[in-house]
C-alpha cells in the first residue's frame, strides 16, 4: 500500500530523515518509536504530503503522491495537537470535515462511543483538552480507510475514553486495516502493535516483531528492551547508508523516551 | 367742464395711436419681401413684423426709432460675412430673430447685434447662434438686453467673440439672457452703473462675466458654470457682487472669481461650489466678503499680495480641500465670526462663538505653496500629523489669518 | 475551496473580535453623524480612519488567524483537498469576514442616515470599495507574513513595519524626495511612486472624488489627465485590485512549497 524510498528531509540544518526506506503492506499495527526529534511526525506527514521530501520518493497503491492529495481519502489521520477554529461547533466542524470527503461516516456512532452527544453544540473554543481530543479521533476515525495514521492518539485521554480508543483500534485491526502509531507510552505498543519501527536522528534502528526486539537485546519488556538496545553499542541503522556516529549511554535514551 | 375734459381724452386717444404708427408685414406673399425696403418704407414709431423664413439681407440697418419683431423666429443669415443687425438710432427695438452665421474676422469684431451711440434700445428674445460677437454695445446708454440666447461654439480664445460686450456704456440693463460658448460671456469695459441679473453664463472660453475700468455696477442672481473662470472683476471700482452661483470652474490657474485691483466692492450672499480656487484676490482693497458659502472648492480665498483693509465676515467654509490661502501681510484684514467646517474648537460659554481662534491656512498649505505635486499627499495620515503639529506650535503658518471668533454653526441662508 | 472559505468565514464571523470591529466602525461613523450634520464632513473623517485603521486591523487579523488555525490547518491538510484550496480558502474566508464587518459597521450609520438618497452616494460608494479593498489587501499580507515566519512574535512585529512603513513613513520618504528634488519635473515620478504604496492609492481614489477641485489647479499636464479623468480612477481601481491579486498569488507559491 505505502512504499517509501530513500526518504530525505532537512529542516534548516538539521537533518531530520536521512534516508527511510519502509513499506507498509500487510494488515496490523505498527507502532513509529523514536524520541523526541527523532523525525516520527516528520516521517508520517511525509506520507500525507504534509512535508514535502528533500530526496526519495513515497508510492501510494503504487503512485508517487502528490500535492492535489485525492489519495488521501484512503488515509485517516490524527494529528498530534489538537487545535480547531475556536468559534465553530462540534457538530459543524464534523460536518465540515464529513463534506470533504466521499465515503459515508459513522460520526454519529463514534459520537455516542465518545459521549460526546452533549457537547455537540459547543463551540470548539469552549472544550477540555480532553475532550477536544475525543473530538480530533471522531474525525479521524469516521471513515472506512484502508490506512489509519496516528500521532500519539492518547495525549489527554482519560482512562475511560484510552479503553474505548483502543477498542477502536483492535476493531480497526480485525477488520484489515494498516495502522500506523506513535506514542510514547509503552505499555499500549506492547498490548497492541503487531510491528515496531525505531528511529534515531532521521534513520530507522528496528523493524520488526516487538518480539524480536526482546529477543535480541533478552529484555522482556519492550522499553527496558528499547533502552538496552541504545547502550549496548548495538546501534546500527538498518538502511543502506552509512551509519551514523551515535554515541550515547542508555540512561540518556531513557530519558528521552519518557518525555 | 366735461367737455373739455372730453376733448382733451380724445386728443389723448388720437395721438397713442398716431405714435404706435403703422405695421409693416414682410415676408413670403406680405406686402414687403425685404426687411430693407420694410425699414426704408417705415416711419418713427412704426412697427415691422417679419414672418418665418431665411433672410440674407444682411446687415440690417435700423437708422430710425421703430420695433422690429420676428415672428415665429425667422432667421437672418450672415452668410459668413456680414453682421446682424446694426441699430443706429435711438428707441429701437428689435425681438424675436434667430440671428446666425456672422462669421469670423482678425480684422473688425463683427456682431450679431450691434449698438452704436444710442439710447433707449431694447433687444430682446432673439437667438443668437454662431455669431462671433453676440450683442455688440458701443457709447449705448439707457438699454435693454433681455432674455436673450447667445450661443456660440468655442474655438479658440483669438477667434471667439463675447457674448454680450460693452464698450463705453452707461445705465444698461443686462437681465435673463443665457451666454454659451463665447470667449467671455458678458464684457464690461468703461462700463458704467449698469445692472447684470437673473443671466446664465456658461462654458465660455476664459471669463463668464469680465469687467475692466468699469465702476458702480451691479450683478446678482446670475449663474456662472464651468468657465475658465467664473467673474471677472480688474480695475473696477464699487462693484456689487450679489445672490450669484459660481460653480464647477475648474483647472489650471481656474477661479470662481477674480479680483485684480479693485476698491470698494461687496461680496454678499454668493454660493461658490467646486470651483478650483473659490476667490482669487490681487491688490485689491477695502471689499467685504460677506455671508458667502464656500462649498467644496479646492481653495475656498486666495489672496495673492498687496491686500488691505479687506472683512470676511460670516462665511460658511464647508469641505474646500483648503480654506484659505494668503500669500504677503495680511494684518489689516478682518477675519471674523465665520463659520470653518474644519474647526474642532469648543464653546464653553455656549454664546455661539468658538473659544479658540481658528487659522484656516494649515501647514500642507505652506508646503503645497512649495511643491504643488505633494498635493498628491492630501488627506494621508503623514499630512494630519504635520498639520496637527504645526497647530500645536506654529511655525510657518502665518498668526494673522486667523478668526478670532469662528462660528460655531453653520450660517442657514 | 468554496466550503473552507464558507467555514472560515463561518468561524471568525462569530470572533469577538470582529464584533468589536464592527461596533467600532458602528460607533465611529455614528458619531461622525451625530456631531456633524454635514454628510461630506462625515466622509472625510471616515476616510482617514478607514486608511489609518483598516489596513492595520487586516494585518494583525490576517497574522493571528493564521497562527491560530495552524494545528487546524494541519488536520485540513490530511483530507483529500488540494493545498491551495486550503490556504487560498482560509485567506478568502478571513478577507471577507473582515470586509463585511467593516461594510456593516461603516454602512448601516450611513443607510439609517439616508445618504442612498443623497449626493454623496458616489463618495460614499467610493469609501466603502476602498475599505473592502485595502481589507483584502492587507489581510492577505498578514496572512503571508505570518505563512512566511514561524515565530510569532517576529510575524506580528513585522505586520506592525509594514503598517507603519506603509502608512506614514513611505509618505515621509516621498514628501522629503518631493521637496528635495523640487527643481525637477517630478508629476510622473510621484503618480508612480503612489503605485506602489496601495493605502495612497485608496486615499487617491477618494481624493478624485472629494478633492477634484484643487487637484485641477495644479498645472502638472499628466497630474490633470491621470487625476481628472475617469482614466485615473479606472487605473487606481485596476492597480489596487492587482495589490490584492499579488499577494494572494505569493500566498499560493509559498503554501505549495512549505512543510507542516
Amino acid at each position: 500500500m505505502i512504499q517509501i524510498h530513500h526518504l530525505k528531509k532537512t529542516f534548516g540544518r538539521l537533518e531530520v530523515l536521512r534516508g527511510i526506506d519502509l513499506a507498509f503492506d500487510q494488515p496490523g499495527i505498527t507502532a513509529v518509536l523514536g524520541p523526541n526529534g527523532s523525525g516520527k511526525s516528520t516521517l508520517l506527514k511525509s506520507i500525507l504530503g504534509m512535508v514535502l521530501p528533500d530526496g526519495g520518493q513515497i508510492q501510494f497503491r503504487n503512485k508517487p503522491i502528490d500535492q492535489l492529495g485525492a489519495y488521501r481519502k484512503d488515509i485517516s489521520y490524527l494529528p498530534q495537537i489538537a487545535r480547531f477554529p475556536e468559534n465553530l461547533r462540534v457538530a459543524e466542524l464534523i460536518k465540515m470535515i464529513e463534506s470533504f470527503r466521499p465515503q459515508v461516516s459513522r460520526s454519529t456512532e463514534l459520537i455516542q462511543h465518545f459521549g460526546l452527544e452533549s457537547v455537540l453544540q459547543s463551540q470548539l473554543g469552549h472544550l477540555s483538552g480532553g475532550t477536544r481530543q475525543k473530538v480530533n479521533l471522531v474525525l479521524t476515525l469516521m471513515y472506512d480507510t484502508p490506512v489509519i495514521i496516528l500521532d500519539e492518539p492518547t495525549a489527554g485521554l482519560d482512562p475511560v475514553a484510552l479503553i474505548k480508543l483502543k477498542e477502536l483500534i483492535i476493531q480497526a485491526r480485525k477488520e484489515g486495516k494498516i495502522l500506523l502509531v506513535t506514542t510514547h507510552i509503552m505499555s499500549l505498543v506492547e498490548e497492541l502493535a503487531d510491528r515496531v519501527v525505531f528511529l534515531l536522528e532521521g534513520r530507522i534502528y528496528f523493524d520488526g516483531k516487538p518480539d524480536s526486539l526482546k529477543e535480541r537485546v533478552h529484555e522482556p519488556n519492550l522499553e527496558k528492551a528499547i533502552a538496552s538496545l541504545l547502550s549496548g553499542g548495538q546501534l546500527t541503522p538498518l538502511s543502506s547508508n552509512p551509519p551514523s556516529q551515535t554515541r550515547m549511554n542508555g540512561k540518556a535514551i531513557h530519558s528521552i523516551l519518557k518525555t | 367742464m366735461p367737455r373739455i375734459l372730453h376733448l382733451i381724452l380724445y386728443f389723448l386717444l388720437l395721438s397713442t395711436c398716431l405714435s404706435a404708427g403703422n405695421i409693416l408685414h414682410v415676408g413670403a406673399g406680405k406686402p414687403f419681401t425685404s426687411i430693407h425696403r420694410a425699414i426704408a418704407a417705415a416711419k418713427s414709431g412704426d412697427q415691422i413684423i417679419v414672418y418665418p423664413g431665411v433672410y440674407t439681407e444682411c446687415p440690417i440697418l435700423v437708422n430710425k426709432p421703430i420695433t422690429l419683431s420676428g415672428y415665429g423666429l425667422p432667421v437672418l443669415d450672415g452668410m459668413g460675412e456680414k453682421e446682424g443687425i446694426i441699430i443706429d438710432a435711438d428707441s429701437v427695438t428689435v425681438e424675436g430673430f434667430e440671428i446666425r452665421n456672422t462669421g469670423y474676422s482678425y480684422i473688425e469684431d463683427r456682431a450679431g447685434i450691434r449698438v452704436k451711440k444710442t439710447k433707449y434700445f431694447n433687444i430682446q428674445n432673439n437667438r443668437l447662434i454662431l455669431t462671433f460677437f453676440g450683442i455688440y454695445l458701443e457709447h449705448a446708454k439707457s438699454g435693454i438686453v433681455r432674455n436673450n440666447a447667445i450661443l456660440g461654439k468655442p474655438l479658440g480664445e483669438a477667434n471667439s467673440g463675447n457674448g454680450i460686450h460693452l464698450w463705453y456704456c452707461a445705465d444698461i440693463d443686462i437681465d435673463g439672457n443665457l451666454i454659451k460658448g463665447h470667449r467671455d460671456g458678458i464684457y464690461f469695459e468703461f462700463a458704467t452703473k449698469s445692472r447684470i441679473r437673473n443671466n446664465v453664463s456658461e462654458n465660455n472660453l476664459r471669463y463668464g462675466l469680465h469687467f475692466m475700468f468699469s465702476n458702480d455696477d451691479i450683478y446678482t442672481r446670475n449663474t456662472f458654470r464651468d468657465n475658465g473662470a467664473g467673474v471677472a472683476v480688474m480695475f473696477s471700482r464699487r462693484i456689487h457682487m450679489m445672490n450669484n452661483l459660481f460653480h464647477l470652474n475648474w483647472g489650471q490657474a481656474s477661479y470662481g472669481l477674480l479680483l485684480k485691483e479693485i476698491y470698494d466692492a461687496e461680496i454678499r450672499n454668493n454660493v461658490f461650489q467646486k470651483n478650483t480656487i473659490g476667490i482669487f484676490t490681487e491688490g485689491s482693497n477695502r471689499i467685504n466678503y460677506t455671508d458667502n458659502d464656500f462649498l467644496n472648492n479646492g481653495w475656498a480665498v486666495k489672496v495673492a499680495g498687496g491686500c488691505d483693509k479687506n472683512n470676511f465676515i460670516g462665511n460658511n467654509f464647508i469641505g474646500n480641500s483648503f480654506d484659505f490661502a494668503a500669500v504677503g501681510n495680511m494684518h489689516s484684514n478682518q477675519i471674523e465670526k465665520n463659520f470653518w467646517g474644519d474647526y474642532s474648537g469648543y464653546d464653553l460659554d455656549r454664546n455661539g462663538i468658538g473659544d479658540v481662534p481658528y487659522r484656516p491656512i494649515k501647514l500642507f498649505n505652506y508646503v503645497v505653496d512649495q511643491t504643488p505635486e505633494t498635493i498628491i499627499l492630501m488627506r494621508s495620515l503623514l499630512v494630519e500629523i504635520l498639520n496637527f503639529s504645526e497647530k500645536v506650535s506654529p511655525v510657518l503658518t502665518p498668526a494673522e489669518v486667523s478668526d478670532a471668533a469662528p462660528f460655531m454653526h453653520r450660517y442657514s441662508r | 475551496m468554496l466550503r473552507i472559505i464558507r467555514y472560515s468565514f463561518a468561524d471568525l464571523i462569530r470572533s469577538r473580535w470582529l464584533y468589536f470591529y464592527t461596533g467600532f466602525y458602528l460607533v465611529l461613523t455614528g458619531a461622525l453623524f451625530f456631531i456633524s450634520a454635514d454628510l461630506s464632513k462625515v466622509i472625510v473623517s471616515l476616510m482617514n480612519a478607514i486608511l489609518f485603521i483598516v489596513p492595520l486591523v487586516a494585518l494583525l487579523f490576517g497574522v493571528m488567524v493564521q497562527y491560530n488555525t495552524r494545528e487546524f490547518t494541519e488536520l485540513l491538510l490530511a483530507q483529500p483537498i488540494p493545498r491551495r484550496s486550503i490556504f487560498l480558502g482560509q485567506y478568502l474566508g478571513i478577507a471577507s469576514a473582515l470586509a463585511i464587518s467593516f461594510l456593516l459597521g461603516a454602512g448601516i450609520p450611513f443607510v439609517i442616515s439616508g445618504i442612498f438618497i443623497s449626493s454623496e452616494i458616489w463618495n460614499f460608494s467610493i469609501l466603502l470599495l476602498s475599505g473592502v479593498l485595502l481589507s483584502y489587501i492587507f489581510s492577505a499580507l498578514g496572512y503571508l507574513l505570518a505563512l512566511i515566519n514561524d515565530n510569532r512574535i517576529r510575524g506580528f512585529g513585522l505586520a506592525i513595519v509594514v503598517w507603519l512603513a506603509l502608512a506614514v513613513i513611505y509618505d515621509g520618504l516621498f514628501l522629503l524626495g518631493l521637496a528635495w528634488f523640487s527643481d525637477y519635473p517630478l508629476e510622473n515620478a510621484a503618480i508612480f511612486i503612489t503605485i506602489f504604496n496601495p493605502i495612497d492609492l485608496a486615499r487617491i481614489l477618494i481624493l478624485l472624488k472629494l478633492d477634484v477641485s484643487a487637484l485641477m489647479g495644479y498645472t502638472g499636464a499628466v497630474f490633470n489627465q491621470f487625476l481628472g479623468t475617469s482614466l485615473g480612477m479606472g487605473l487606481a481601481l485596476i492597480v489596487l485590485v492587482i495589490w490584492a491579486v499579488l499577494p494572494v498569488s505569493m500566498i499560493r507559491f509559498i503554501s505549495l512549497r512549505k512543510d507542516f
